[in-house]
């Protein structure tokens, strides 16, 4: 790439891997399980506007940092398909509303509240409100590569 | 901070409301919920469901987290007992004592069951809680005749549940008409009409004297008070609710001469640490209300109240509408024309089971009516009874059929006409809402107003008033991208290309507003991708893409993807064949021939997409962007190489065509065909542009499309030369992308193009817009730095860390993607059945018997 992309994150995306990773200062991104706070990356992982799907013991939770660089963790499961791909959708706006759209039926679920946009029930008859896990992000020692706190 | 303790008696569906109002709000109470029933709150409106598979899960209004997540303490099974207020404490049934702070009472009502002899017989049931329908279930095995006392809207759900269920069935009404509360004597005899030819017997104005047993105690028959008799072995009672409030009698709390916790406009009790909310409570205008929708207000204002903000509940709007065993039933404002000097006018045709009665004020306002078998105009005629404006429309013609000079649809609401009546929000806020807040769509305008949210039966009668003020605003609905661009599509494309913007980010700060969306952003990367602007998933880019193009892949409906490598013109060697071929069987993957001449591989997950990719690029394949708004393939039929018809070689130039065009982003995808003869075996005349041989050359058709709504492609250009098609085939697809909208195909476009096809051909051919030397650069660009998307990942770590199944454990499979075999391949595995979780090579046995 030639040209350099602007950003609402101050974050570089384009790392330059040939840095000594250890050196740089580290920010990780922690998600509380109900019990405990549990490391699961680091922000440089999470690109701005996009999520990733995170293993919470039996659960998965998928993980948005949204472009103000405000983190989200919702349920990674569409409640209208069943499948567990909400870590794959967009995140925008609707008017004031942050919201992720689920990338199978394209409904909308607020960020903040997990209460989807469009319909208020699945059509299973569950509720179709996500439920949300407390997420963080602090500095972290440098760990090696490739090694992760459990 | 410091807490208060704050106890809900009851988790029903108002309690639960409550909890919810109360958590979407910043407050400092600690809450514990004292619940008789073994499970959450559940729906009870839909009760009847249960008999009909609907599960108590799925009855379930409290998601499993919901306790946890909010922190509260929630108690099944363990009601309160007692109350002492000057403790301020509730006694629980297992002998618990919690202090409260603030007490919340939302403990509904109990079945009211006539103290006849014989009416706690085995037998005997009432209808209140999943634990009595399971009761009625088991008994319902047993017996041959029900019997239903009470020929309410329950009785009736009741009535039906046994029919469904085989049981000869008989309701037994005290009033002399099935719903003495919502419909009079004519609507009522309609009603009846249409219940008995389902079967039902149905007996009015008979009241129960006795429950007959056997001599093992159990339930017979009944004796009713017009001297006749019903033998049935199960009986259900159906006589109304009546408020729970011994609690609250049993504390000194005040309570209303026919029962009911008295409560002011705030819901707060005659103690102002307790509210009551719901069934229980004696609301401040006089009445006890046996609806959800008043007892969801009642909740919105307690919890208002407790958290510092200003709400009250004044009473609320009785009107329902419902569908009782097939039959609509409505009623709304004065049914029963109580107000001094009501008229009515009444249309009634029992050959088709339709009542309808209109109560109207001699003043000409519309004060209520009832509707039986046809309830459509409901919607409408509600807020106008409701606003008591004067009707525009003389009243019979509203209830009349409109073949017979009806005029309901034609009716104009007055802007103080309550449109949702769960929100109490008028026609005037909505328009409000549209021509002051900006509102632009269903969906923002229930934001904004909280109009729609509740039971949704107002939602048709929103789309008309929205669309209608949105007319009137001048608003062109359809021409702007989203609720962020104002632009259409080839607006937004001009800017990008005039201004040389290259990230979504710059043109909504320039041009836009919010954060994007899913319509937005996949649109302007594909505007940014048309424009070339490196590979897809790059930097910003990346977080535009919709999931298949953020995984190269197409989603499918279990979170696998299938993968589609290129076949240019759909010619493959027997190598090719058995190299995908072996992929598939490698990674268990699901093949299927598509239309456009090429394999489809299904099933791969998300981590296994770049081994599969790998295996591909290394075999020489590279992506067919099926996942793409792009194009597609060039079909071919195989030419005068092999065939005794073929004039040209039609394969050689599918192939060019393929390659060439390989990737171009364009507003939606391109499909093309090339046939060597005019006999059209590759069908170029259904597609975006095909082409088809002649002695002389090539004939280029465009804007065909097969698919929901086929066109047949028009001739654009005759006996071409190749390098003339190619040029004209290049500038046509330049000019499409330019100009066309998002998700438009070429089929619409050409319709919707200003001039039709002799402008396109003047643009193409002629160069009447001066723009052909622009076209023809952007496609040299993009010929020229086209590169294989999937190749690119593979090339790049960064890209590359994308394609895993989970963050924090990237080597573990998706245990949720499951598959079973069918004929002697995968499919997912639906959510009742078992299946393999695939963790690729060979592991999995396909075998379908």
């Amino acid at each position: 790439m030639t040209e350099t992309l602007t950003f609402d994150a101050a974050v570089a995306v384009d790392v330059d891997v040939a840095e000594p990773v250890a050196a740089r200062t580290r920010t990780a991104v922690e998600i509380h399980d109900g019990q405990h706070w549990v490391q699961v990356c680091e922000l440089d992982e999470l690109l701005p506007g996009r999520g990733v799907a995170v293993l919470l013991g039996a659960e998965q939770v998928a993980l948005f940092r949204d472009p103000a660089d405000g983190l989200h963790a919702l349920d990674n499961r569409d409640p209208f398909s069943g499948a567990h791909v909400l870590s794959r959708g967009l995140l925008g706006s609707r008017g004031p509303v942050q919201v992720l759209v689920s990338p199978m039926l394209k409904q909308a679920f607020d960020l903040d509240t997990g209460r989807c946009l469009d319909e208020d029930t699945a059509p299973d008859g569950s509720s179709a409100t996500l439920r949300r896990w407390p997420v963080r992000s602090r500095p972290s020692q440098a760990l090696p590569d490739g090694v992760r706190e459990p | 901070m410091t807490l208060r303790d704050l106890v809900l008696v009851g988790h029903g569906m108002v309690g639960q409301r409550f909890l919810e109002a109360l958590f979407e709000r910043p407050h400092d109470w600690r809450v514990t919920v004292l619940a008789e029933e073994p499970r959450p709150a559940y729906d009870r409106v839909h009760l009847t469901s249960w008999f009909s598979g609907t599960t108590a899960e799925e009855l379930s209004l409290c998601p499993p987290s919901f306790a946890e997540e909010n922190g509260i303490d929630l108690r099944l099974g363990d009601p309160a007992v007692a109350v002492d207020r000057a403790a301020r404490t509730v006694t629980t049934r297992s002998g618990a004592v919690l202090g409260y702070d603030a007490l919340v009472l939302a403990t509904g009502s109990y079945p009211f069951v006539p103290p006849v002899p014989g009416h706690d017989a085995e037998g005997c049931h009432v209808y209140r809680t999943i634990e009595d329908l399971e009761a009625i279930r088991a008994g319902a095995e047993r017996a041959r005749v029900g019997a239903v006392v009470g020929g309410g809207l329950l009785g009736l759900e009741a009535a039906g549940a046994l029919r469904a269920m085989g049981l000869e069935t008989h309701v037994v009404e005290f009033a002399p008409r099935l719903m003495a509360l919502q419909v009079d004597d004519g609507g009522g005899r309609v009603l009846r009409r249409a219940i008995e030819e389902l079967g039902v017997v149905v007996h009015t104005g008979a009241g129960t004297q006795s429950i007959e047993t056997g001599e093992d105690g159990a339930v017979r028959g009944m004796a009713l008070s017009d001297g006749s008799s019903v033998e049935a072995d199960l009986v259900v009672f159906s006589a109304g609710v009546r408020p729970r409030d011994q609690l609250a009698r049993d504390c000194g709390l005040a309570v209303g001469e026919r029962g009911g916790i008295v409560v002011d406009e705030q819901c707060r009790s005659s103690d102002p640490r307790i509210s009551a909310i719901g069934e229980c409570a004696l609301a401040a205008d006089g009445r006890v209300y046996g609806l959800v929708a008043p007892g969801y207000a009642m909740a919105e204002v307690a919890a208002a109240e407790l958290t510092g903000a200003a709400g009250a509940f004044t009473g609320a709007d009785t009107s329902t509408k419902l569908k009782l065993l097939g039959v609509d039933v409505a009623s709304f404002g004065d049914a029963h024309g109580a107000t001094p000097g009501a008229l009515d006018v009444l249309y009634s045709d029992s050959r088709s089971g339709v009542y309808k009665k209109l109560v109207v004020h001699p003043d000409g306002r519309l004060l209520g009516g009832v509707l039986v078998g046809d309830a459509e105009s409901f919607a409408t005629l509600r807020p106008l009874a409701i606003g008591g404006a004067p009707l525009t429309v003389p009243a019979e013609q509203l209830i009349l059929p409109a073949s017979e000079g009806g005029a309901a649809g034609k009716l104009e609401l007055p802007d103080d006409a309550v449109v949702c009546s769960c929100h109490n929000v008028s026609k005037g806020a909505i328009r409000a809402a549209v021509a002051e807040q900006g509102c632009a769509s269903i969906p923002e305008v229930k934001k904004c107003t909280k109009a729609g949210t509740g039971c949704g039966s107002c939602l048709k009668l929103m789309g008309g008033i929205v669309s209608a003020e949105l007319q009137a605003a001048g608003v062109e609905v359809a021409k702007g991208l989203c609720e962020h661009f104002a632009h259409t599509r080839s607006e937004l494309y001009e800017i990008v290309r005039v201004k040389g913007i290259t990230s979504f980010a710059r043109l909504r700060d320039e041009h836009g507003t919010g954060l994007g969306c899913e319509i937005c952003k996949p649109a302007v990367a594909s505007i940014l991708a048309s424009l070339g602007n490196g590979h897809i998933l790059d930097g910003e880019q990346g977080a535009l893409q919709d999931t298949n193009d953020h995984h190269l892949a197409n989603l499918q409906r279990n979170g696998s993807y299938s993968v589609v490598p290129r076949v240019p013109g759909g010619e493959i060697t027997p190598q090719g064949l058995i190299t995908i071929g072996e992929i598939a069987r490698d990674f268990g993957l699901y093949t299927k021939i598509t239309g456009g001449q090429r394999i489809d591989l299904f099933g791969a997950r998300v981590d296994q997409l770049p081994a599969v990719w790998a295996r591909l690029v290394d075999a020489g394949f590279e992506s067919g962007h099926a996942y793409g708004k792009a194009l597609r393939t060039v079909k071919s039929c195989v030419g005068e190489t092999w065939c005794r018809f073929g004039v040209q070689d039609s394969v050689g130039l599918a192939i060019e065509l393929e390659l060439r065009y390989r990737g171009l982003r364009a507003p939606h995808k391109l499909k093309s065909a090339v046939s060597g003869c005019a006999r059209e075996c590759a069908e170029a005349q259904s597609k975006d542009f095909g082409v088809i041989a002649t002695a002389e050359g090539w004939n280029l058709y465009v804007g065909g499309n097969g698919g929901m709504t086929p066109r047949h492609a028009d001739l654009l250009a005759k006996d071409l030369d190749r390098d003339t098609l190619i040029r004209t085939i290049d500038r046509f697809l330049m000019f499409y992308i330019r100009t066309a909208d998002r998700l438009e195909r070429t089929a619409p476009w050409l319709d919707r193009l200003e001039g039709g096809l002799d402008h396109l051909r003047q643009v193409v051919l002629e160069d009447s817009l001066g723009i052909a030397d622009e076209l023809d650069q952007m496609m040299a660009r993009h010929v020229e730095t086209y590169q294989d998307e999937w190749a690119a990942v593979l090339a790049d770590p960064q890209r590359l860390r994308r394609f895993v199944s989970f963050v924090n454990a990237p080597g573990t499979p998706d245990p949720t993607v499951r598959f079973v075999p069918e004929r002697d391949q995968i499919r997912p595995a639906r959510p009742d059945e078992d299946g393999h979780v695939l963790i690729g090579g060979t592991s999995l046995e396909v075998r379908s018997r």
